[in-house]
């Protein structure tokens, strides 16, 4: 906003910027504008303490290289560039590999309990697609400990007045005020389509309510939840983005979803097992002799099939992510070779993830975290069984579009507006809700570095678009305001009334399970094309069959079963833009794969899906498209920038193939370096 | 073999209203691996008593699901706990019926859900925070033992889940004890070496009214605590510390 403007409207209010979610990115946009002077009104569906980056367990990657191995950001951008098999735009992920160690540095100093090698220092571990011990870890809870941090700084800032231009606090006034159990509902518009504000439900009081917001900006997580069972938490149904999505904001990528490798089946979610398991030595394995009913402690090693040690030496046990779950699902489904179990008499889709081998004391120390939420759930010791585990649907690299400046250096243009910028003029999106560093496969430990790395670029980037603002939405006329309210209020009046027949009602939980059973089938390891049909035919049934949905609550207080409705009808809507952009892309990459067309396409596939809503059941593929941003007009292409990284063929059947840098000399000592690692336990 | 069912007796509540509360029993479809969580999303697919009245779902809260979030604090058969690692296979091997009720220390949402807003309130007055100069680059952190962070490791998993208090006789809607999350939480940033350089300010938070000298001793605390986190030890640290503070405090100004 005009810099004359003062930091109270003519009404009194203060003049706030607008964060949606209180995760890793949500928190570390809050402290950012906070720091740069921007009091901040943080909504969030939960209290923020309790988000879903809680359940990242294995750790943060910085290349600090502290064992002498020859790491440095670039091989990190190298790697991570290779790893999601060249779709992501590289001077953003040049940007976060270089701030990676400043970030681990600046956790430790907000007191996050990092485990710590002999002399004191922070220790790291190995993960997937690397040879390096890149990944900072706080034992196998990391996320939780990095949210806890973020957590506290931002709950000082609730005790820090807001002060005005003479640097007198305003009384009542704090830094951030946060709305907890608030769902959010839209964003409003002005007349010029710029964002001004959003449209937010009290889910106590079911209370809709419009703010305004000198910029806003979604921090809302990942859309886990439209496949049913994942190792999400069921607050991730990607919502927000959905709504904004359907508001005019362009979507990217969406059809590159992550499936992880190992977790454990259950009733009601999918429990992840970390990578950091197999970064810290656990092999993967199945009997050679798929009839094989013996305890897996009794058969012996020469009976064993370590299949990705087998199908990739080079990095055996850590390949991405992708490749690793692809391995599993062909040994389980088209092999018929997952572990044999007694009480159901087949052979189930599950393979052993082994840790036995490993001294118990190093194991405490180091993925007690994650052996524990095994012993709970399953009721097996796996300090001396083998884990059972399958893959199970995990991370969406997808997400909302968002720009990026470059600075001469290649890298990302600190300060610049339009860093993270939706196509919507005002409305900004980080952390998992952005398409942005991941490309067509995300390494393991760097989704925690890129929710921090956005967050820490989106503040600013919200703070610099204010300046450029010519009107603050708090000068506008509260009819804008009290328009966008009212069509929420006669949308969640429609849930709450819709299709009175009881004889013709539909429950959304049960369409919910039904999207999620077939979203799970048939749009995740293995795509085809014929199938994929079928999924949107399913969708398409669904989107006729939500229409008559009765609502099995009307209660005006905490009404879940209301929000519920609202959150599924975005989850058709996000369902149709994975499983229509997966149908459309006749290739493979990364964690999109379809046997029909098994190899990486780039003469026709480089290139970044753009997805626009064009009312139900129709999503709009563009190639190209212009956006508004600080008073500039900016021309996007589906482009991708790989001016850093020239685009290879990924092979990780050989050690270092990932980085050119770690060839030769450096792969030789990383060798020395896995090594020791083993030594050490 | 029959269809085997879940039995769940569960205390419903519409709002803050007391004169709505009442028991309603369901029935649920088993599943292998069942946990509270998915029997009552079952009751979401399916919203009517075991006498096949047709009712409102049970409201409560969740998150992860798996034991790291604190969101699905509840009493199980009398036991405060969380729902998600409440397995029904071990609650009722054969079919018994599970009681679930909501925390009883914390103004009632509405059925299984709690307010617990006065435990994060708390945290603000105990300053549970490194008092960072700012997030930009300014190096590493201070070095640490690895002895160190296993002591400050296990404290640091406090997910403000509630179950510490909600077992704790002096902790209640008309008494002022803070509770032993928020005792334990002083230690924490207490032992670290900058948040240690504003520790009287947190002790002297924690010695006023409903501070650490009110704690009981019953010890129930550490009984529930679900992430085993030494809650005893923590409370004695503190008030040994607090003890100090008040006895030398102003000799040391």
């Amino acid at each position: 906003m005009a810099k004359k403007q003062s930091i109270r409207a003519a009404s009194g209010e203060v003049r706030r910027a607008i964060v949606v979610g209180g995760g890793l990115a949500g928190l570390m946009t809050v402290i950012k504008l906070c720091e740069a002077g921007v009091p901040v009104a943080l909504f969030s569906l939960v209290p923020v303490k309790r988000s879903h980056s809680v359940c990242a367990q294995g750790g943060i990657n910085a290349s600090v290289n502290t064992k002498g191995e020859g790491d440095s950001p670039q091989v990190h951008l190298e790697e991570t560039a290779y790893g999601g098999d060249f779709l992501a735009n590289q001077p953003p992920v040049k940007g976060m590999c270089e701030a990676a160690p400043g970030i681990v540095f600046m956790l430790d100093r907000m007191g996050v309990p990092f485990n710590r090698t002999p002399e004191g220092l922070l220790d790291f571990r190995r993960f997937g697609g690397t040879l390096f011990h890149r990944t900072a870890f706080a034992g196998a809870t990391t996320g939780q400990q990095l949210l806890y941090a973020l957590d506290e700084q931002v709950r000082r800032f609730e005790t820090v007045d807001v002060v005005d231009e003479h640097g007198v606090a305003i009384p009542g006034e704090k830094m951030v005020v946060k709305h907890e159990f608030w769902d959010y509902l839209s964003c409003i518009l002005d007349d010029t389509g710029r964002a001004v504000g959003i449209v937010a439900q009290d889910l106590k009081t079911m209370e809709i309510r419009a703010f305004r917001g000198d910029g806003v900006a979604l921090a809302t997580g990942g859309p886990g939840i439209i496949f049913g069972r994942s190792t999400n938490s069921v607050i991730n149904t990607g919502t927000a983005a959905a709504s904004a999505y359907r508001q005019g904001a362009v979507y990217g990528n969406g059809e590159f979803i992550q499936v992880h490798p190992t977790a454990i089946p259950g009733a009601d979610k999918l429990r992840l097992i970390s990578e950091s398991a197999r970064g810290e030595g656990g092999r993967v394995w199945v009997p050679k002799d798929p009839r094989d009913r013996r305890n897996p402690r009794d058969i012996p090693e020469s009976e064993r099939d370590y299949f990705l040690e087998r199908m990739y030496p080079g990095y055996g046990n850590l390949v991405p992510r992708d490749i690793a779950s692809r391995a599993l699902f062909k040994v389980c489904f088209h092999e018929g070779r997952g572990v044999f179990n007694e009480k159901t008499g087949r052979n189930e889709n599950e393979v052993y993830l082994d840790l036995t081998h490993k001294d118990e004391a190093f194991l405490r120390r180091k993925l007690a975290g994650i052996l524990e939420i095994y012993e709970k759930f399953v009721g097996v010791d796996p300090y001396h069984n083998p884990m059972k585990v399958f893959p199970a649907v995990h991370y969406s690299m997808g997400g909302l579009w968002v720009d990026f400046e470059k600075d001469a250096r290649g890298s990302l243009k600190a300060a610049s507006p339009r860093n993270h910028a939706t196509s919507i003029t005002g409305l900004y999106a980080v952390g998992e809700v952005d398409y942005q560093y991941h490309g067509a496969n995300r390494l393991g430990a760097n989704s925690l570095l890129s929710c921090i790395y956005g967050g820490m670029v989106c503040g600013p980037a919200v703070a610099s678009y204010r300046q450029s603002l010519p009107a603050s939405a708090y000068d506008l006329p509260s009819s804008v305001f009290e328009r966008a309210e009212k069509r929420e209020r006669d949308n969640y009046h429609r849930i709450l009334t819709q299709n009175q027949d009881l004889a013709n009602a539909e429950n959304a939980y049960v369409l919910h399970k039904e999207l999620g059973d077939t979203m799970l089938r048939d749009c995740t390891i293995e795509r085809e094309n014929a199938v994929l049909e079928k999924v949107l035919d399913k969708i398409s049934e669904l989107d006729e069959r939500v229409k008559r949905v009765r609502v099995t609550d009307t209660a005006q207080r905490m009404n879940q079963g209301a929000q519920f409705v609202r959150h599924f009808e975005n989850m058709l809507v996000l369902a149709r833009v994975i499983a229509q952009g997966a149908r459309n892309r006749d290739e493979s990459r990364g964690a999109h794969y379809k046997p029909a067309f098994a190899k990486r396409d780039d003469a026709n596939w480089l290139r970044t899906t753009l997805a626009r809503h064009k009312g139900t059941g129709q999503v709009e593929f563009l190639r190209a498209f212009d956006y508004e941003c600080a008073g500039e007009r900016i021309h996007v292409t589906d482009q991708v920038d790989t001016s850093l990284v020239t685009p290879r063929e990924r092979k990780y059947e050989q050690a270092g193939a990932a980085s050119a840098m770690a060839k030769g000399e450096a792969a030789a000592a990383q060798k020395g370096g896995a090594i020791s690692a083993v030594k050490e336990a | 073999m029959a269809e085997r069912y879940v039995h769940l007796k569960i205390r419903r509540q519409d709002g803050p209203d007391a004169s709505t509360r009442r028991w309603e029993e369901f029935r649920v479809p088993y599943q292998a691996q069942m946990n509270i969580i998915s029997a009552l999303m079952e009751i979401q697919k399916n919203p009517q008593t075991v006498d096949g009245k047709p009712v409102a779902p049970v409201v409560w809260e969740s998150v992860c699901l798996e034991e790291v979030c604190g969101a699905c604090t509840m009493v199980i058969n009398g036991r405060v706990r969380q729902a998600c690692s409440a397995l029904v296979d071990q609650l009722a091997p054969n079919g018994e019926p599970i009681t679930i009720e909501p925390m009883s220390k914390f103004p009632l949402v509405r059925d299984l859900m709690v307010d617990r807003s006065r435990m994060f309130e708390e945290m603000k007055n105990i300053k549970a925070w490194i008092h960072l100069d700012g997030t930009h680059e300014l190096g590493p952190g201070p070095r640490e033992s690895q002895a160190a962070q296993e002591e400050r490791y296990p404290l640091s998993r406090c997910m403000t889940c509630g179950c510490c208090v909600e077992a704790c006789p002096q902790y209640g809607p008309d008494l002022e004890f803070k509770g032993a999350f928020a005792i334990n939480l002083v230690r924490y940033f207490n032992s670290h070496p900058s948040g240690a350089m504003q520790k009287n300010e947190r002790l002297d938070a924690i010695m006023g009214p409903g501070g650490v000298q009110d704690c009981g001793k019953a010890q129930n605390c550490v009984e529930v605590c679900p992430k085993e986190i030494p809650l005893v030890d923590s409370i004695a640290t503190v008030a040994r510390e607090t003890t100090k503070r008040m006895l030398f405090g102003w000799l040391l100004k």
